[in-house]
């Protein structure tokens, strides 16, 4: 069975239809992306799926639940997380901190056990505080804990998104740009972090991509968004070589950058 | 780089320190801060505000540039300590052209001009301003010129004087019962101190700054570095416990007319640390925290009172958690239909929800109740075992109580998941969501224990009060509480008790200040904003990858 | 908690009652009111009084209103401290022209150029203390997060309040009736106290002609750039700062006009006089839909009428003691209804959408 199956889910602003009639499954353990050219729709149907946005038509199935009219806290609490395209860190708070509320879901103890520093709290917060120091090692940041999460470099930023994402402990990860504004070594490392995640944690990925470099490296199944619609899906060799996807890139004059990218 | 100086930066300082003191002398602060004697005989608080302008003008000017050279500072500073002196003679002018302005500037009175003109006839009086107010941004620029070793000590001397003589209020009622008559007389006036004190505080701050600059610190820093792992510890307890002690011991020391003061200041300190809550904590700007406040009094007024409204002859304590309960039940259901609403239309239906509460309590329609704007009489003391508390010593450890028992609470629950999730609520209230944290239940015990503190206040604000009247609960309180927690460190802990000793504490010690604080804080949160936003003593960072057991040991204590 | 329980949105059905609540409650004044009560009940002249003093009301609320309009605007901040710049001008108007006009005889001899002279002055001062204001205050914190330009905003607001206050004292100070504007005039069989025309007349033309310079005017194009967005109206080589700086000053004028009118009606001013007309005429912009020109007119004119006519209808109706007394209950009710209900007011679009 899919882990995510997202049937006929179509969602409209007013008279715009971003995401139109869309059909669309994740397996369980895989890691797929959705590409296409900039406003076509993919960060929209990220909303769709984390509740975000209600979506008109359609349904969204999760693990065998409808995640339609729920919370996004209550998708979250279902087992999907995620990171957003333009960072969205509490950039006040320490990185360990950030980790720490990503890890909310899997909380239980009540403020009046704080208080009183009953036995059970005090286990549960110090076993958090383990795992958060577990995660920060995973993802690369042991020594950065207690920096304020706004102080720290770009890339750094972007791990700690991914990691506070995972603290959630997921079974689901949506991954929005996570090589965005990343220099090519930082990309090669986040993309090998990535695979790592699955291979690891077996946490199954969907990421949306700009990167060719890493769409083709890592996904095992592409989906190609144009204005809202599903124009082409398969396996990377697939996708680079279907004339759909290259000419809804060309078409827009992005031509010489994605020829090169996507022969890469 | 201009090792020149700036001639138009010269002019818009100076002019400017003279449009500000301009508008303290208009709007009468100078002549009511005149009364006040900081030195008798030599310096009023007055006479330093006027003198102080220039002198920051000076020194304003010449700073920011490495090396400053004298002849420079001279020019510049004069040229600005005079430039200061210009809004102010044209004001002198204006009342020779306009005898009859009082009419319309209530305060342009001819001692506020007396003292412009320093004493002398307005013509006279407007050169001598100038060539004063010269001379002193002439001392103004000069600081930067003077070598480190006369500056510090000269700073320190000044400071301590000042500082010494401003709060003289303090040390007069400390050391009444201590001293002998005849000292007492040598030493203070009824305002502010004798030549004789001033002297001897100038004195003795700068052979202190001398004797620790020239080896004092060093020794303290080599004996401090020199304890071993337990002593440190050991002395560290030692200092929380004397801290505890002299907490205990304060009021005998300060006797009761003082004591009345910090009594207020506690108050507050116990609203602050609710509102830091719902503000600091969970960035729910919430203007009508006044609302709470007046509940909790007005519940412990009713059930006490002993007089026509009371309707069951409580005591204090029965009705204290009742008091504490309504005023928590007020927070929840307030917050319920603002739940969905951010920021700044927040604070604006606060402020609604706030004033309505206010015009119901003075209106007719509750009268029968609540009294409206004869408010509630006898109200009810609180006892212990049978001995009832009355005087201010008596409240100060209510208080003091209340105070220990918000700021346990408050630093429980910051350091805690609650904690945690209010500030993720504050950074980023749709991520918070999406990570999982459920808004509504983390909002409303945002409210509810915010208001918790409040109603507290109020309930103690009115026992200690005997009656309460609707005006008593303005919109201003919550504008005070507001800004004592802003200037204190939003989110701080300790900045609630810097801000409402601040904000609370000073204006009752200098009672010329009263009318003009509402003008001081408006002045102060525009001031923080732009040039200190995190306040005066922000919240430190919370060390948790590193360090988490001192952490833990730490928090046993006081925090 | 089973998860079906919590998946129930409490929070709307809460809100729902409450809607539910205050409509049967006004429905219910009302009808008691009108069809119930016997003897004491006011007759058609006393309704169209009340609409009157309502709409007259209505409309200083519509002008103070504008400025909140313009500067959320351009600036998306609750300018808290407008109600002052209402009181700035009105109050040294007052004091060094309008008093000095009035025991001269000039004013009753030249009503017009009296009342105009007078309230150029007011409209300069508040404009003065708006750019003030603005400059000081407001700009060094564009970038800063929303919540603190609003507390600056706050800190602004008691600021001149006092500073005011320590200026011209805290008496009430009168406000000299004008011989010509004595009495009533009937129009339509109706009498209208002659203020209220005025105050009614000046407000519309005011509005008009704001209207028109919005719409018009270089000017209102580079304002509504602006409010459009900041940074491309930049790129348009459109002088962002200054542009904010006379979206400021347009609204203090206005302010300071229609607290001249305000000082006409009500025959006093003092320092305190701007906070409640300025939160009544956030109300109002927000009632109407705050960025929007008309929708302020509207809601000034609509917050006014339900003021006056709200006591003697329903809250008498329900037998409440004093019932004038709540009128400001009524605006703030209205201020905290519309703000959950329906933020985007009358005729406004929603500005906040869920962003992600």
């Amino acid at each position: 069975m899919a882990l995510l199956e997202a049937t006929n889910v179509t969602k409209r602003f007013g008279g715009l239809t971003a995401v139109n009639d869309f059909t669309f499954t994740v397996e369980k353990g895989a890691i797929d992306s959705i590409i296409g050219p900039n406003g076509a729709g993919k960060t929209t149907f990220f909303n769709c799926i984390t509740g975000f946005y209600q979506f008109e038509e359609g349904d969204i199935v999760f693990n065998g639940n409808s995640v339609s009219g729920r919370s996004t806290d209550q998708i979250t609490r279902m087992g999907i997380s995620r990171t957003y395209q333009n960072i969205r860190l509490f950039s006040q708070m320490t990185t360990i901190e950030n980790i720490l509320v990503g890890m909310e879901p899997q909380l239980h103890t009540s403020w009046i056990g704080a208080l009183f520093r009953l036995p059970s709290t005090v286990k549960e917060e110090s076993d958090a505080l383990d795992e958060a120091r577990r995660l920060l090692e995973f993802v690369g940041l042991k020594g950065k804990g207690d920096e304020i999460s706004r102080n720290l470099s770009y890339g750094d930023q972007r791990r700690l998104e991914i990691a506070r994402a995972m603290a959630a402990k997921p079974k689901l990860l949506l991954l929005d740009e996570p090589t965005a504004g990343m220099n090519p070594r930082e990309t090669a490392e986040t993309t090998e972090f990535i695979r790592r995640l699955r291979d690891e944690l077996g946490i199954t990925i969907l990421l949306i991509e700009h990167d060719m470099r890493v769409v083709m490296g890592i996904s095992e199944h592409i989906t190609v968004l144009d204005y809202g619609a599903k124009i082409a899906e398969g396996g990377p060799s697939a996708i680079q070589n279907n004339p759909k996807v290259i000419e809804a890139y060309l078409g827009r004059g992005a031509a010489a950058s994605a020829t090169i990218e996507l022969e890469n | 780089m201009s090792s020149q100086l700036d001639l138009r930066n010269t002019a818009r300082v100076g002019l400017l320190a003279g449009v500000i003191t301009l508008g303290v002398s208009a709007v009468g602060m100078l002549e009511s801060f005149d009364k006040r004697d900081l030195i008798i005989g030599l310096l009023t608080l007055g006479q330093l505000l006027l003198f102080s302008a220039p002198f920051a003008a000076g020194f304003l000017v010449t700073r920011g540039e490495d090396k400053v050279d004298t002849g420079e500072a001279v020019v510049g500073g004069a040229v600005a300590g005079a430039l200061t002196a210009v809004p102010l003679i044209a004001l002198i002018l204006l009342t020779l052209a306009a005898p009859n302005i009082r009419n319309s500037l209530v305060n342009v009175s001819p001692e506020l001009i007396s003292l412009l003109s320093l004493g002398a006839s307005e013509i006279v009086g407007s050169l001598l301003l100038l060539v004063g107010m010269a001379v002193l941004g002439v001392a103004g620029a000069m600081f930067h010129v003077l070598p480190d070793a006369i500056r510090k000590p000269l700073i320190s001397g000044l400071g301590w004087m000042l500082g010494f003589a401003i709060l003289s209020e303090v040390s007069l009622n400390i050391l009444r019962p201590i001293l002998g008559r005849g000292l007492m007389r040598a030493l203070f006036g009824t305002k502010g101190i004798t030549p004789l004190l001033a002297a001897i505080i100038f004195v003795v701050a700068i052979g202190l700054t001398i004797w620790w600059s020239k080896g004092g610190q060093q020794r303290y820093e080599d004996r401090k570095a020199a304890m071993s792992e337990e002593q440190r510890k050991q002395s560290r307890r030692i200092s929380i416990g004397v801290g505890i002690v002299s907490l205990l011991i304060l009021p005998i020391i300060l006797g009761t007319y003082l004591t009345e003061v910090v009594d207020n200041v506690g108050l507050f300190i116990l609203m602050g640390l609710g509102l830091n809550i719902v503000v600091g904590f969970a960035g729910l700007l919430d203007l009508g925290y006044v609302a709470f406040f007046a509940i909790g009094a007005y519940v412990m007024g009713i059930l006490t009172s002993q007089g026509d409204l009371g309707i069951a002859g409580m005591s204090f304590w029965l009705a204290l958690p009742i008091a504490v309960g309504a005023a928590v039940l007020a927070g929840v259901t307030l917050g319920i239909p603002v739940l969905r609403m951010r920021g700044d239309y927040l604070a604006i239906v606060t402020l609604g929800f706030g004033e309505i509460i206010r015009v119901l309590a003075t209106s007719d329609l509750l009268k029968p109740y609540i009294g409206g704007a004869q408010g509630i009489l006898q109200i009810g003391k609180p006892t212990i075992f049978g001995f009832e508390m009355v005087k201010p010593i008596h409240f100060y450890y209510l208080i003091l109580a209340g105070v220990g028992l918000a700021v346990f609470v408050a630093s429980r629950l910051r350091d805690a998941r609650l904690g945690r999730q209010w500030m993720a609520l504050r950074e980023d209230e749709d991520v918070a969501e999406a990570m999982g944290i459920h808004l509504v239940s983390t909002k409303l015990l945002a409210f509810g224990i915010g208001a918790a503190f409040s109603g507290l206040a109020g309930a103690i604000f009115s026992a200690r009060l005997s009656s309460i009247f609707p005006h008593s609960f303005n919109l201003l309180i919550s504008i005070n509480v507001l800004s004592l927690i802003i200037v204190g460190g939003i989110g701080s802990l300790p900045g609630v008790v810097v801000g409402a000793l601040v904000l609370v504490g000073l204006p009752e010690l200098l009672r010329e200040f009263a009318e003009y604080r509402m003008l001081l804080y408006g002045a102060l949160l525009i001031a923080m904003m732009i040039a200190r936003p995190e306040g005066l003593w922000p919240s430190p960072i919370t060390k948790r990858e590193f360090h988490a057991a001192e952490e833990e040991e730490a928090l046993g204590g006081v925090q | 908690m089973s998860q079906r329980f919590k998946d129930i949105d409490y929070i709307g059905v809460v809100l729902w009652l409450f809607r539910t609540a205050i409509v049967v409650v006004v429905l219910w004044g009302t009808i008691s009111k009108l069809f119930l009560e016997q003897g004491n009940a006011y007759t058609t002249i006393d309704w169209i009084d009340f609409l009157i003093a309502g709409l007259s009301q209505g409309s200083l609320y519509a002008l103070i209103a504008l400025g909140y309009t313009l500067v959320y605007g351009v600036l998306f901040m609750i300018n808290f401290a407008h109600g002052e710049f209402f009181m700035s001008g009105t109050m040294t108007a007052t004091i060094f022209v309008a008093l000095p006009l009035s025991s001269s005889g000039f004013l009753d001899a030249n009503p017009i150029l009296g009342m105009l002279i007078i309230i150029i002055v007011a409209m300069l001062v508040s404009v003065g203390v708006a750019l003030l204001t603005e400059r000081v205050a407001y700009r060094p914190l564009r970038r800063a997060p929303r919540l603190v330009p609003l507390i600056t905003a706050i800190g602004a607001s008691f600021f001149w309040q006092y500073f005011f206050r320590g200026l011209y004292g805290s008496t009430l100070i009168p406000f000299p009736e004008l011989q010509v504007l004595v009495g009533k005039w009937t129009v339509f069989g109706i009498e209208i106290l002659k203020t209220r025309a005025v105050v009614m007349v000046a407000s519309v033309i005011m509005l008009i002609g704001l209207y028109i310079f919005i719409m018009r005017t270089k000017t209102g194009t580079a304002i509504r750039a602006v409010a459009e967005d900041k940074d491309i109206a930049a790129l348009m080589g459109i002088d962002v700062d200054r542009t904010i700086s006379i979206t400021f000053a347009t609204g203090a004028a206005m302010a300071g006009a229609a607290g001249i009118l305000y000082g006409m009606v009500f025959r006093q001013v003092h320092f305190f006089m701007g906070f409640v007309p300025g939160i009544k005429a956030f109300t109002a912009a927000v009632l109407g839909g705050i960025g929007s020109i008309p929708g302020a007119a509207l809601g000034g004119l609509f917050l006014g009428l339900i003021e006056a006519v709200g006591p003697p209808l329903f809250l008498e109706g329900l037998g409440i003691p004093g019932a004038h007394q709540l009128k400001d209950v009524i605006a703030f009710t209205m201020l905290v209804l519309v703000l959950i209900f329906r933020p985007q007011g009358i005729v406004g679009e929603r500005l906040a959408e869920k962003k992600a």
